[in-house]
């Protein structure tokens, strides 16, 4: 039997007096798309910080197919396939979308002519062919600085899939989007990622989103997994609706 | 501040007609035609402005460097031994010798300094140039302490050339090394490599989550840079015909970052107007003012930051009057 495509064990993680990961151990499965939800504070961006190298765990070890990535750093980390998309976009802001795209792939190519105009790289098909799935075409060419916090969080996103991941963390990619467009946001995003072949993990406060995107709901509680299975068997789960969706609704 | 924040979305292109460029040039090779009496001047200000585009390619990515005339200085010096152990040396040897010995300090000091950022990595320069300004001033049984060392005139490509047609010689070398250099730099920042670099002045966490380490590729700048130095600081050393530790003063440093503000922080072409005009200026202030051209040159750049905060480079666009969607300034 292949190993899962991402394994925890054991995580400790504390921030002072604060346990934000008591023993997690989780495993992920290749093609799935496994949302995290759970209450603030709950160690839901501590683990996605742990998966991805940003944060190193006192006791525990992180695999991901089968390798032991506890001690490497983000960017190796990022090497072997498992990219991330952050709550609070972290793009280059003073480039337009399309130049974060053709960086995000002139890294991923390791391209080291310093007499190639980045414009001019192969890659630049390829990555106008991302920013119009994930339907940002037409700020393409417009400053980072210059785009809405929707545009923003797609471009994080297409920044993340331009790298080639097999694995995507994402942390709320619709927070900060209006209501009415996190559906439109998740329709595209959920394809991108069937197209591309990646499985994603993904922290969400809107129920919503998890009932109808995710294939499997991981439940966080006080640093831990409290429950784990489908969107229907989750958020039908009584302490579910009492502990998240109470407060989600509160 | 307004003067740094260049924008890096680039295309390689400026916003001033190319001709009007060719023509600068054309008129900067005319010079030991038209005002012989410039000629000096001019190749000391080309000079400068190669190591002023060493501190430009740093600010690309937000970073200050207080201590880059250690690049410089150390170039030249490198250039002196080699003329006082071989006298009558091929200038181009010095050249190449400088500019390597100068990467090699970059590499040296790079990795440990590219760890740091804004004021500690501007000071930790500092730290590095002075440390060597010490070492030229203490061992002068090798160095030449405060006297610094005489060069003698090289040779070039076999031929042995008298003072004048040497120092035509080391102009027109000039020119061409800051139309290549000026080139190759213009280029490398539209590159890859070069963007990636320059992406460290506004999201290393990207950087890093891109895969690429944040230290490498400042370092990759930093190597750059310290290159661009030495080769000013060979020019110089065989313009000037000695070297002394002031070439390796603090003062010299932040002079090189003074200019690169004077032409429009981050654009190559604006390091060597900015280094053609702090020469006149220093010079003629100088002469005609005395013990207060410092503060002629100080007011000079606070006009520059109040009026002009993209440089006399933003300056001479405006003149242009050409205005448009953003673009480099390259």
């Amino acid at each position: 039997m292949s190993a899962p495509l991402l394994e925890t064990r054991d995580l400790v993680i504390r921030f002072g007096g604060v346990i934000a990961a008591d023993h997690v151990s989780l495993t992920i499965e290749k093609g799935r798309n496994l949302a995290i939800i759970g209450p603030n504070g709950a160690g839901k961006t501590t683990f996605l910080n742990i998966c991805s190298g940003w944060l190193k765990p006192s006791n525990g070890k992180v695999y991901f197919e089968g390798e032991d990535i506890t001690p490497q750093p983000p960017r190796r980390i990022v090497s072997r396939g498992v990219a991330r998309a952050f709550q609070i976009p972290q793009l280059f802001t003073e480039h337009t979308a399309l130049e974060n795209m053709l960086i995000a792939a002139s890294a991923r190519d390791r391209l080291r002519n310093p007499l190639q105009n980045m414009h001019d790289i192969a890659a630049r098909d390829e990555m106008m062919h991302l920013l119009t799935m994930m339907n940002c075409s037409d700020v393409a060419d417009r400053v980072v600085v210059e785009l809405s916090e929707g545009q923003r969080k797609l471009v994080d996103i297409a920044v993340a899939l331009a790298l080639k991941p097999r694995l995507l963390l994402m942390d709320e990619p619709t927070s900060g989007v209006a209501s009415s467009q996190k559906h439109e946001i998740m329709d595209i995003l959920i394809r991108a990622l069937a197209e591309a072949d990646v499985t994603s993990v993904f922290v969400e406060h809107d129920m919503s989103i998890v009932q109808n995107y995710a294939d499997e709901v991981a439940v966080w509680n006080a640093g831990n997994v409290q429950l784990r299975g489908t969107p229907a068997e989750v958020l039908e789960h009584p302490d579910v609706i009492r502990d998240v969706i109470g407060e989600e609704l509160a | 501040m307004a003067t740094l924040s260049t924008n890096a979305s680039t295309s390689g292109r400026t916003r001033l007609p190319t001709i009007l460029w060719v023509v600068g040039v054309i008129l900067l090779a005319l010079v030991p035609v038209l005002a012989p009496n410039l000629q000096l001047l001019i190749n000391f200000a080309l000079a400068k402005g190669l190591a002023v585009v060493g501190v430009t390619v740093l600010l690309r990515a937000g970073q200050v460097s207080f201590g880059h005339a250690l690049f410089f200085g150390l170039a030249a010096y490198i250039g002196a031994f080699i003329t006082a152990g071989l006298p009558g040396i091929d200038f181009f040897v010095l050249l190449v010798a400088g500019v390597l010995g100068a990467v090699v300090a970059g590499l040296l000091v790079g990795l440990f300094v590219v760890r740091y950022r804004g004021i500690f990595f501007g000071m930790l320069n500092l730290a590095f140039s002075m440390i060597f300004w010490s070492i030229l001033e203490k061992f002068y049984h090798v160095t030449g302490g405060a006297d610094g060392i005489r060069l003698t005139r090289p040779s070039v490509l076999g031929m042995s050339l008298d003072r004048g047609d040497f120092e035509m010689f080391l102009y027109y070398v000039s020119i061409v090394l800051m139309v290549g250099l000026g080139w190759f730099t213009i280029r490398w920042f539209a590159s890859p490599i070069g963007q990636l670099f320059q992406t460290i002045k506004t999201n290393e966490t990207r950087l890093e989550y891109l895969g690429i380490s944040p230290q490498r590729a400042l370092l990759s700048g930093y190597l750059l840079s310290a290159g661009l130095c030495g080769a000013g600081g060979v020019l110089m050393a065989s313009a000037q015909g000695v070297v002394t530790p002031e070439y390796v003063w603090w003062v010299r440093s932040a002079e090189m970052v003074f200019i690169a503000v004077l032409g429009g922080a981050g654009s190559v072409r604006g390091a060597f107007m900015g280094a053609l005009i702090y020469e006149f200026v220093r010079t003629y202030a100088s002469a005609y003012a005395g013990d207060v051209w410092q503060m002629i040159l100080g007011a000079f750049l606070l006009v520059i930051i109040l009026f002009a905060p993209g440089g006399l480079i933003g300056l001479f666009e405006a003149i242009g009057g050409r205005r448009g969607k953003k673009e480099d300034r390259a």
